[in-house]
């Protein structure tokens, strides 16, 4: 068994497994249990002002993409920051950070844009004895029409200013959560460090209809005829949010600082990819909301188990390690060829390479009278498709060794190449 | 009702109503609408897919699934039609296990093909429960056929004749039609009279008319002569009237059958309990008819049942899932060994058996042998065809028919387990109808 412990922050826990602030985090019960069934920590349900609670809607508030066997793909929701009193809140919280003082506990927070109100809510949370601080400048519903959450994520000059009064007026660490509705997620991310944020986490869901319903004619989830957008998240975005994380962690103007990655982990695998684009620890949501506390179990012995085989005695060690390879399609070498190989004994002759290549890519697979598929060197420009679609992983995409004559070509691999010095490239022509 | 499995001789009333009951029941019930979709999602869709080549009526199985899947049953259900108009009783009775299923890639993957069999059941059933017919006839073309025999062949031929606009006129020797859809399938395959429902469904296109108790050839009735003269063309879809003899002396003894009577019978009582079974049976033969009659039996309350085949289990034409159900009910398989006497008086008591083994001509009997008691003897060692028109070319007792299922006379074509390229599957019956109709179809259009 790995050492999966984590310091975030100067915050410890047992491993680096937090529930993201949603559903999950509520309230004391559901918090107690997720420590119980082993979370390293919990960013708590969404606070907001004193006063009275916002309101939910009492229809649905989630719509989903499903794949084969229904398996949840995506999950949108309409949900609101928490509907519970702030008082309530803030006395469960100091009730389960006494009771678990190894693990995590992170306030999340979404007041109105103005130092009073933040001035205001700092010392209360403060009492808690929560770790830290997360700024909610994420949710692209309900509560941006309210001038928070997203509204407040999309503009960088907001969120330097909200951080900075944070900084101001806590001593706790400040993380401060991002919305990705937004064109370049280093703008914000940036905006944050200035402001002086410990941290970022993301990404926070995304604007999203998930479908119609085509008898009433209406986005669902639908209330009372209407349905209004929601916030998306689960395994369909985690390609999102690995990017955004990784264009974080590789721009000069924000590497090194933290990053808490959050976006479709389901997996310990979907959490390993985050930790080696440069996140810390993970935050989950969707995959608990699917599938309850215990997986967080099989997170734990999986990230483990890929520890002790890579001999990896830290998190830390992760954390990062796929960044210096993460790179700008312009440096990508062009003179690297590879070409698809069908292994006829597992091929099970489904045809379905067949019928992506030839349809759609570049006829390079051949069929046989008794369905042998082929590829013809001489047309495979190695795309992959073949690979992506097949079921059962019976292709694989040869290297070409240096000098070795690629037939579609008809000339030898050469060394590194790459667009900058490309003779098709109009601006490496003109620097010649 | 003081009989038991255990009363000896042939006797009635061996098992309760609600056991009887119990082992009749629908052996493979529809999908429901969940577990449709379950099966679906593990379509591949598969380009020129294995499965809808192995299957007779070519049906485009990969667009059927992937409608199921996209929650359009009915869609699926007239993708199924189009190709096979009994692709109800198809769903349940072909051999999927050597047909489409045999051929799904999933076979190779893990062993498990897509459930296309029981797919197709859960769209078709779908169609059907809607009462009204989904298809239209063609306005009326004036032209009219024959056809001879409401088999599967027969009516699948019936049907695309008559959506093309011809009137249909089948004949029919038995009372009811449906061919062995109605007498000879096991019962628990198409239970709840689903044979003279798909009928009565297939019948509501309209332009189709049946006749039944009329016998080609027989006195009476009336000759090929006497229909070519009243059609435009004539389908001969007759299927295996006849049933090989085993040609042992005692052979007439009492209570030695043929398993297909056996069957018919039992398909057509109306209570099961009525029906007398022996406590000890014994089938002969090796095919999807030996099975279902000796499973059959012992579902009635025989209690020993016993399968003697001549040649061994992997020779038998009954596919490997029909001798597994055999064997799950209770049924012993013999394997290598063939009659040599009947023993018994005026009635069977006994059947002595010798083992064979293959020699360099062929299977030889040996020295060693074994008797069964047996109350009752079932045999099914083939079905032939009955009395044909003799200006129809006859050759190895089926008809001898080209691609199009065009026999040696003109304007009659033939199709089904009566001709040469029938297979004794009800799905090839419906393809061969299926097919001739459309050549029928042509040449009525030309002439
Ligand atoms: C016991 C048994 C079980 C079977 N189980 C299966 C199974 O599970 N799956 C499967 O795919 N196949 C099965 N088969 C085979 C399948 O039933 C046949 O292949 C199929 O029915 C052939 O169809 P057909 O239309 O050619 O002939 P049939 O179904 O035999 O129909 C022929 C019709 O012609 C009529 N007829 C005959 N002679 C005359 C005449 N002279 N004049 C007028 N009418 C006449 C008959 O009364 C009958 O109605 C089974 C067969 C048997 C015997
Ligand atoms: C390999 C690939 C190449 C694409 N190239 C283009 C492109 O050149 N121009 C464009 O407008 N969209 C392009 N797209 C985006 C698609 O048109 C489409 O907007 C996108 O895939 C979303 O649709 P879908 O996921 O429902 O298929 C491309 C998509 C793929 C998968
Ligand atoms: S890699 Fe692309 S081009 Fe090559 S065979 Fe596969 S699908 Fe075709």
């Amino acid at each position: 068994m790995a050492d999966l412990t984590s310091n975030f922050l100067g915050i410890k826990s047992p491993n680096p497994f937090w529930l993201a602030s949603a559903p999950p985090t509520d309230k004391e019960y559901n918090v107690r249990r997720a420590f119980e069934a082993g979370w390293g920590g919990v960013v708590w349900k969404t606070l907001g002002a004193e006063g009275p609670p916002v309101v939910n809607v009492n229809g649905p508030r989630y719509g989903v993409v499903y794949g084969a066997d229904r398996r949840v793909l995506g999950l949108n929701n309409i949900e609101l920051i928490t509907d519970r009193p702030l008082e309530v809140n803030l006395q469960e919280m100091t009730s389960v950070k006494r009771d678990y003082p190894d693990r995590a506990l992170i306030a999340s927070i979404m007041v109105p844009c103005e130092e009073e109100a933040w001035k205001a809510i700092l010392p209360r949370v403060e009492e808690t004895r929560a770790d830290g601080i997360e700024l909610n400048f994420g949710c692209p519903h309900g509560m941006a029409e309210r001038g928070m959450g997203s509204a407040v994520g999309q503009v960088p000059e907001y969120i330097e200013m909200v951080t900075r009064w944070c900084k101001h007026y806590t001593r706790m660490p400040v993380i401060v959560k991002l919305t990705p509705n937004i064109t370049d997620i280093r703008a914000p991310a940036q905006a944050a460090k200035r402001g002086g944020a410990d941290a970022v986490s993301l990404i926070n869901t995304i604007n999203s209809i998930t479908s119609v319903d085509l008898d009433n004619f209406a986005p669902q989830p639908t209330i009372d005829g209407k349905g209004s957008h929601g916030g998306y998240c689960g395994p369909a975005v985690k390609p999102i949010a690995l990017n955004m994380v990784a264009e974080i962690a590789r721009d000069p103007a924000t590497a090194g600082l933290p990053i808490s990655g959050i976006g479709g982990v389901t997996t310990w695998r979907d959490a390993a990819e985050f930790l080696a684009l440069g996140a810390s620890n993970v935050q989950v949501c969707t995959a608990a909301m699917t599938y309850g506390f215990k997986i967080v179990q099989e997170m734990i012995s999986g990230l483990s188990d890929y520890m002790d085989k890579k001999g990896f005695t830290s998190v830390d060690q992760i954390s990062g390690r796929a960044v210096p390879n993460t790179t700008d399609w312009q440096y990508l070498n062009l003179n690297y060829v590879t070409k698809a190989q069908i292994n006829e004994d597992d091929c099970i002759k489904c045809g379905r390479c067949y019928a992506a290549c030839e349809d759609t890519s570049h006829q390079a697979i051949a069929v046989s009278s008794d369905r042998v598929y082929s590829v013809k060197d001489e047309e495979c420009v190695a795309c992959n498709l073949c690979v992506d679609v097949c079921p059962v992983d019976c292709i694989s995409m040869r290297e070409l060794a240096l000098g070795e004559v690629d037939q579609r070509t008809g000339t030898p691999v050469a060394g590194y190449g790459n667009w900058t010095s490309h003779p098709n490239n109009p601006s490496s022509q003109a620097a010649q | 009702m003081s009989n038991s499995q255990l009363t000896e001789g042939i006797c009635a009333n061996r098992l309760s109503p609600d056991a009887l009951a119990q082992n009749f029941t629908d052996i493979a019930p529809s999908l429901t609408a969940h577990e449709a979709q379950v099966a679906a999602d593990r379509c591949y869709f598969c380009h020129d897919a294995p499965c809808q080549t192995a299957c007779p009526t070519d049906i485009d199985i990969p667009l059927f699934i992937r409608q199921i899947a996209t929650q359009t049953p009915d869609a699926a259900g007239m993708t199924i039609f189009d190709s096979n108009i009994l692709g109800g009783m198809c769903a349940r009775v072909c051999p999927t296990e050597n047909l489409c299923e045999g051929a799904c890639v999933r076979m190779k993957a893990e062993g498990k093909p897509v459930e296309i069999g029981r797919l197709q059941r859960f769209a078709t059933d779908g169609v059907m429960a809607r009462q009204d017919h989904p298809y239209t006839r063609a306005a009326a073309t004036g032209r009219t056929v024959s056809v001879i025999g409401a088999g599967p062949a027969g009516l699948a031929c019936a049907h695309r004749l008559a959506m093309k606009g011809h009137s249909v006129t089948i004949y029919d020797a038995r009372p009811k039609a449906g061919g062995l859809n109605e007498f000879g399938i096991a019962s628990y395959k198409a239970v709840e009279g689903f044979a003279a429902a798909e009928v009565a469904w297939l019948m509501q296109i309209g332009g189709i008319k049946m006749v039944e108790n009329w016998q080609l050839g027989r006195a009476g009735d009336g000759d090929l002569s006497d229909i070519l003269a009243q059609s435009d063309a004539v389908f001969l879809g007759m299927g295996l009237s006849g049933v090989n003899a085993l040609r042992l002396k005692g052979e007439d003894k009492d209570n030695i059958i043929p398993a297909t009577n056996f069957i018919a019978q039992l398909r057509q009582a109306s209570d099961l309990a009525a029906l007398p079974i022996g406590r000890d049976v014994v089938v002969i033969g090796g095919g999807m008819t030996a099975v279902d009659a000796a499973v059959q039996a012992k579902l009635l309350g025989a209690l020993n049942v016993t399968i003697v085949y001549r040649r061994g289990r992997d020779a038998m034409p009954a596919s490997a899932h029909e001798q597994e159900i055999a064997l799950s009910r209770g049924v012993r398989i013999i394997e290598h060994a063939a009659p040599k006497a009947i023993i018994g008086n005026g009635a069977v008591r006994h059947i002595e058996f010798c083992y064979t083994k293959n020699g360099p001509d062929g299977l030889e009997m040996t020295d060693a042998t074994f008797r069964l008691p047996a109350d009752q003897c079932f045999t099914a060692i083939g079905q032939t065809l009955g009395d044909m028109p003799e200006i129809v070319i006859v050759k190895g007792g089926k008809i001898i028919t080209d691609g199009a299922g065009r026999t040696s006379m003109a304007r009659v074509w033939a199709g089904g387990d009566c001709t040469h390229a029938g297979d004794d599957l009800t799905v090839t019956a419906v393809a061969q109808g299926r097919d001739a109709a459309e050549d029928i179809h042509l040449f009525l259009a030309k002439g």
